[in-house]
């Protein structure tokens, strides 16, 4: 360390660097780290657009973003996570459960609300779980939402009974797979569901001193405890917080396919983390903004709807996406090394 | 000087088998600089942290200006007014240096903002951290939206000794803070320390660092494997005679310690 402190402050002060485009861009990209998957999915559109201009079409973009709901929704709480350094394997797992929850009770006659209530309450208890073992017993987070994970995929399956469950359209749980038509856009309300989870949870990560511990917590949690920040209390909240998320993108999944099916939202655990890293948030935690999960997000439904729609065999879609994550995370990498 | 500002009796802390602290005193008066030396090992780091609150100690008393208190977090040591510069610093590398001085006591924006919102008052933050950087003299710090990362060693430290001394309403403790700093940087911090001295505070400070100690210090206080051997002065003691006593090569004469002595006349 100590040689490059000595001359580094006065050398700087007087002779500015000119700086060469590579460290322009480390820069901007330090600065900016949703703006990478911005440009992927600005020139993805554009390229299947020119492919097939059906592409474009309100009712095929409308498609697009009800397609990525549910999964933009459960990388918001899954952003939370990573940013402190941690993971959540479990959260479509999570999800899956409160949606067979929520769709039984009310199935079973009990009123919409309180079928939600319960099935929320669910997530935000099986998160709070997550973060218990994390936070006291300090485990690490892989290993305990990998357990988790089969916990409660397993009790998922076992409440579920091999059913799955049909509910009518245009009730209160259903409420989410509504469609709200703007000109030739039809949006679902599940669709403004995530919007404003993106929308709530990029003002408190960003204008509240919450945010700003959680940020600090995933960069370096023993700098952040010494100077003050109550660590333990910010990476339990980061979980919990994630629950609530889990538990509104339960109601959007129940929107979206009418019902609930132990079957749905298989994927959706590895889906929300290649949302989130593709979103240029880094696994490392404390730098990343959410709004990227969301880019990220629509970048893995943009390929899935412009392949097919240009009649290119879907496995493509999902090496496209490895190979984004594996991009993803080497540009994080790149992005980390601060040459001062 | 009248009564201490930080008062330490006893204290002691064991890790397993290994005995970090073991029935250490300390006492530090306002406008004083109190310096801690010894080896390796000797405790150094562990009773500071137990004075700043980020260790709580097996055993002993810890008073602010008499009354007894006890720190079970970092919070509750800066609530009594004392800061704490590390080693390790404690910045957050990816926070800009306006968020890292006001990094968990943030300001919210007052009315309905701030108390439902919980919305930060960002503008007003920057504004006090640039002014408090001004005021402190430090001059490597000209961009306070920069992030923390792109600084170098020594602009990190005036990051860390910045909060310390902006915030410090009655102790500042400073676990080697030239360690690895230049000689410019070095010497802006030991007259950061003469300034929080004048201004009344206490200021403990760590070093191995034997020209820094005696330039700057009022008092010596030596640990030797977890225990005190006792408090010299830099008149009492030579550099030299410092290192022998804090490496076992050399024993302090019990007369000599000089917190016995009443009153020290500080060297000007």
């Amino acid at each position: 360390m100590s040689q490059t402190l000595d001359t580094s402050a006065s050398a700087e002060d007087i002779t500015k660097p000119r700086d060469s485009l590579d460290r322009r861009l480390h820069g901007v990209l330090h600065r900016m780290p949703a703006l990478s998957p911005l440009v992927v999915l600005v020139i993805a559109c554009v390229v299947f657009a020119v492919a097939n201009p059906r592409f474009i079409r309100p009712e095929n973009l409308s498609i697009l973003l009800q397609q990525a709901a549910v999964v933009g929704s459960l990388a918001v709480g899954q952003t939370l996570v990573i940013l402190t350094a941690g993971i959540d394997l479990s959260v479509g797992a999570i999800m899956v459960l409160a949606t067979l929850v929520m769709g039984k009770l009310a199935f079973g006659g009990m009123p919409d609300v309180v079928a939600f209530l319960i099935g929320f309450a669910l997530a935000v208890a099986a998160a709070f779980l997550n973060g218990l073992l994390v936070t006291r017993i300090k485990l690490p987070p892989f290993i305990v939402t990998l357990g988790t994970l089969s916990v409660f995929t397993a009790l998922a399956l076992i409440y579920a009974q091999g059913q799955t469950i049909t509910l009518n359209p245009g009730t209160f749980l259903t409420w989410s797979g509504t469609v709200i038509p703007i000109g030739r856009f039809g949006l679902t309300v599940g669709v403004l569901m995530m919007l404003l989870l993106y929308i709530g949870f990029a003002y408190a990560l960003r204008q509240t001193a919450w945010g700003r511990h959680l940020y600090a917590t995933g960069d370096d949690p023993e700098a952040a405890r010494l100077a003050g920040v109550r660590t333990s209390r910010v990476l339990l909240s980061a979980y919990v917080v994630a629950g609530a998320v889990i538990g509104i993108a339960a109601w959007i999944l129940v929107g979206r396919i009418n019902g609930a099916d132990p079957n749905a939202g298989l994927n959706a655990n590895l889906e929300s983390i290649t949302a989130v890293v593709i979103g240029g948030t880094s696994l490392f935690g404390g730098r990343g903004v959410v709004v990227g999960s969301l880019i990220g997000a629509l970048i893995v439904q943009v390929f899935d709807n412009g392949l097919a729609l240009i009649g290119v065999n879907p496995n493509y879609q999902v090496l496209a996406v490895g190979v984004l994550v594996i991009v993803a995370v080497a540009a994080d990498q790149w992005i980390r090394s601060v040459k001062s | 000087m009248s009564e201490p500002v930080l008062q330490a009796r006893g204290l002691a802390k064991t890790f397993g088998h290994v005995v970090g602290l073991d029935r250490v005193d300390l006492t530090l008066s306002a406008g004083e600089v109190l310096a801690v030396i010894g080896d390796n090992g000797a405790g150094k780091s562990t009773l500071i942290k137990c004075l700043s609150g980020a260790m709580v100690p097996d055993a002993g008393t810890i008073s602010v200006e008499g009354r007894q208190v006890s720190f079970r977090t970092t919070q509750d040591a800066r609530a009594a007014g004392i800061e704490t510069v590390y080693q390790t610093l404690a910045v957050a590398p990816a926070l800009d240096i306006a968020s890292n001085l006001f990094l968990a006591r943030e300001q919210r924006r007052p009315g309905v903002l701030g108390t439902v919102f919980r919305m930060l008052d960002t503008g007003a933050m920057k504004k006090q951290a640039k002014q408090r950087i001004d005021d402190l003299g430090i001059t490597t710090l000209q961009n306070i939206n920069q992030a923390v990362e792109t600084l170098s060693g020594g602009q990190r430290q005036a990051v860390a000794v910045a909060r310390a001394a902006a915030f410090g309403s009655k102790v500042v403790i400073l676990d080697e803070p030239t360690a690895a700093l230049g000689v410019r940087e070095t010497g802006q911090v030991l007259r950061l320390i003469r300034d929080l001295r004048d201004r009344g505070l206490g200021v403990i400070l760590i070093s191995h660092n034997m020209p820094n100690v005696f330039e700057v210090a009022d008092k010596i206080h030596i640990q030797r494997l977890g225990r005190r051997l006792g408090v010299i002065t830099p008149r009492s003691h030579t550099p030299a005679e410092a290192v022998a006593i804090m490496t076992g090569a050399a024993t302090l004469d019990p007369a000599q310690d000089a917190d016995d002595l009443v009153d020290t006349p500080r060297n000007t």
